[in-house]
């Protein structure tokens, strides 16, 4: 990519050979590197498959592709924040050493694991397709979207990885609150599913509405706009307090990595 | 007064604490001894710099020595911005490029050739500004040979070379040296001090930290020595080090 600003161009470079790294030495130490990033949502998927269509004859339609199309998204989600939360810690020495934007070791971080999410659609495709399902159109504003949760979860591991340095605990409250966020976000079973009264807080579950978003285009073909504005609100709210969590910290890093 | 205008660092009454935070860890004990936790966290303060002050001037190279723990590293960290000061003023002019240690910008599962476009972008260069030096740095590094290959085959002695080699080819205005040249082979040695006596011939300053006092007297034109936060000398590299050497 090439700018005319060299700032705009130097971050731009920093960000991409960052995740180029990860992405690189990820694939080059394992063959199955590709497989390694689809499985473990995949024996998932069958766990649940197996526990909820099987043994509690949950009434959803094309269970697998239901589930699939919630974990991965989800499974985004996790890896970055778990990820995010030694982030800086493990790059002390450079964070000691050289004054440069520590932001762009999350910004890359993220891009890495979105990428890993985009490769893994190819295997939500493979589902419709042995669903015979249909293509839906409204796939074009799957990268818009995309692009919104790659804010979403920059800015909740912003808010992460610079907290934690002060804070260390945070690391295992992370921990225990994906994993109550987990069964709160309609993945395992459908929105429709939670009693009307309840289903208000979905809304403000911002890993809900993505998963909701996803199942739309990828399965029901069709769109909830007043979803998109919440989720492309909700986003950059996100985004922008993540950026400012950060810049109120980020001075005290090279003292506390 | 020709002097004055050529200033490039200035410590002002520069003084640093860290605050030790180890004290505040662990929600248990933040949560029941409140009180306690936030009167430790301002009684637990390490001064690292007290009261510091003193000017660089372009051109000059300065060694700064002390035992572990004198501040010779919060100062590096003040240069380079990594670090504020508690208390105080530090100016910096220029742009400030400083070595990596070994371990820091390098990934052992990537070759040399793509490590130092990933070093030289975290020292600060866009990835076009590295590929047009690259060339040079793999001459100068003198591992044509390995540049393919995974950095962990690297012996120590070859990181160092790759590491030094990557920050003399970043253009700064300042440049912090930090304990690196003892890791290569007389060869890359001889090569190193040449390549310093360049850049000081370019109008570049440098601040070398390290506790080969031969290798200070050999490069610096100026010495400080820092002792428990404090400067305590401050001169003519042979005097300084004579100090020391014979006080500690």
């Amino acid at each position: 990519m090439r700018f005319k600003n060299r700032k705009i161009q130097y971050i731009v470079d920093l960000i991409l050979e960052l995740a180029k790294k990860e992405l690189k030495v990820r694939y080059k130490n394992s063959i199955l590197g590709y497989l390694w990033s689809i499985l473990s949502p995949l024996s998932l998927a069958i766990v649940f498959f197996v526990a909820f269509k099987i043994f509690m004859r949950l009434k959803i339609e094309n269970y697998v592709l239901f589930l699939i199309t919630g974990l991965f998204s989800w499974q985004w989600f996790t890896n970055s924040v778990y990820a995010s939360t030694n982030l800086f810690l493990n790059n002390a020495t450079l964070i000691k050493k050289i004054k440069f934007p520590k932001d762009s070791l999350i910004y890359s971080m993220v891009l890495n694991d979105l990428v890993h999410f985009v490769l893994a659609t190819p295997v939500i495709f493979l589902f419709i397709l042995i669903y015979r399902q249909k293509i839906s159109l409204y796939l074009i504003l799957f990268p818009f979207v995309v692009v919104l949760q790659y804010l979403f979860i920059s800015g909740i591991c912003l808010i992460v990885s610079s907290i934690n340095l002060f804070f260390r605990d945070l690391e295992r409250l992370v921990v225990v609150f994906t994993n109550l966020l987990f069964y709160l976000t309609p993945i395992i079973y459908s929105p429709e599913m939670v009693p009307q009264r309840y289903r208000i807080f979905l809304l403000f579950n911002p890993m809900s509405n993505f998963v909701i978003l996803y199942r739309n285009m990828f399965i029901f073909d069709r769109i909830q706009f007043e979803i998109m504005i919440a989720t492309l609100i909700f986003s950059i709210m996100i985004f922008l307090i993540g950026q400012s969590v950060y810049k109120i910290l980020e001075w005290r890093f090279a003292e506390v990595v | 007064m020709k002097e004055e205008s050529s200033c490039v660092i200035k410590f002002e009454n520069v003084t640093k604490y860290y605050t030790l935070y180890h004290n505040f860890v662990g929600i248990k004990n933040f949560l029941f001894n409140l009180p306690s936790v936030i009167k430790n966290l301002k009684r637990q303060k390490f001064c690292a710099l007290k009261n510091v002050s003193f000017e660089i001037y372009r051109k000059q190279t300065v060694g700064i020595i002390g035992k572990n723990g004198a501040g010779k590293s919060t100062i590096l960290g003040l240069i380079a911005k990594v670090l504020k000061p508690s208390l105080g003023k530090v100016y910096v002019e220029g742009k400030v490029v400083g070595l990596l240690e070994l371990e820091a910008g390098f990934h052992p599962d990537l070759t040399g050739y793509e490590n130092i476009i990933l070093n030289g972008i975290l020292l600060g260069l866009t990835k076009s500004e590295i590929l047009s030096k690259i060339d040079e740095i793999i001459e100068f590094s003198g591992l044509d040979g390995f540049i393919f290959q995974p950095l962990r085959t690297y012996s120590s002695g070859m990181l160092a070379r790759l590491g030094f080699s990557v920050s003399v080819h970043i253009p700064a205005d300042i440049l912090l040296i930090d304990e690196v040249l003892a890791v290569g082979d007389l060869d890359f040695q001889k090569k190193c001090y040449k390549k310093i006596e360049e850049i000081k011939n370019k109008d570049k300053t440098i601040i070398f930290v390290s506790h080969d006092m031969d290798a200070i007297t050999k490069i610096c034109d100026r010495v400080i020595l820092v002792k428990e936060g404090e400067i305590i000398k401050d001169g003519n590299p042979y005097e300084v080090v004579e100090y020391y050497t014979e006080t500690s």
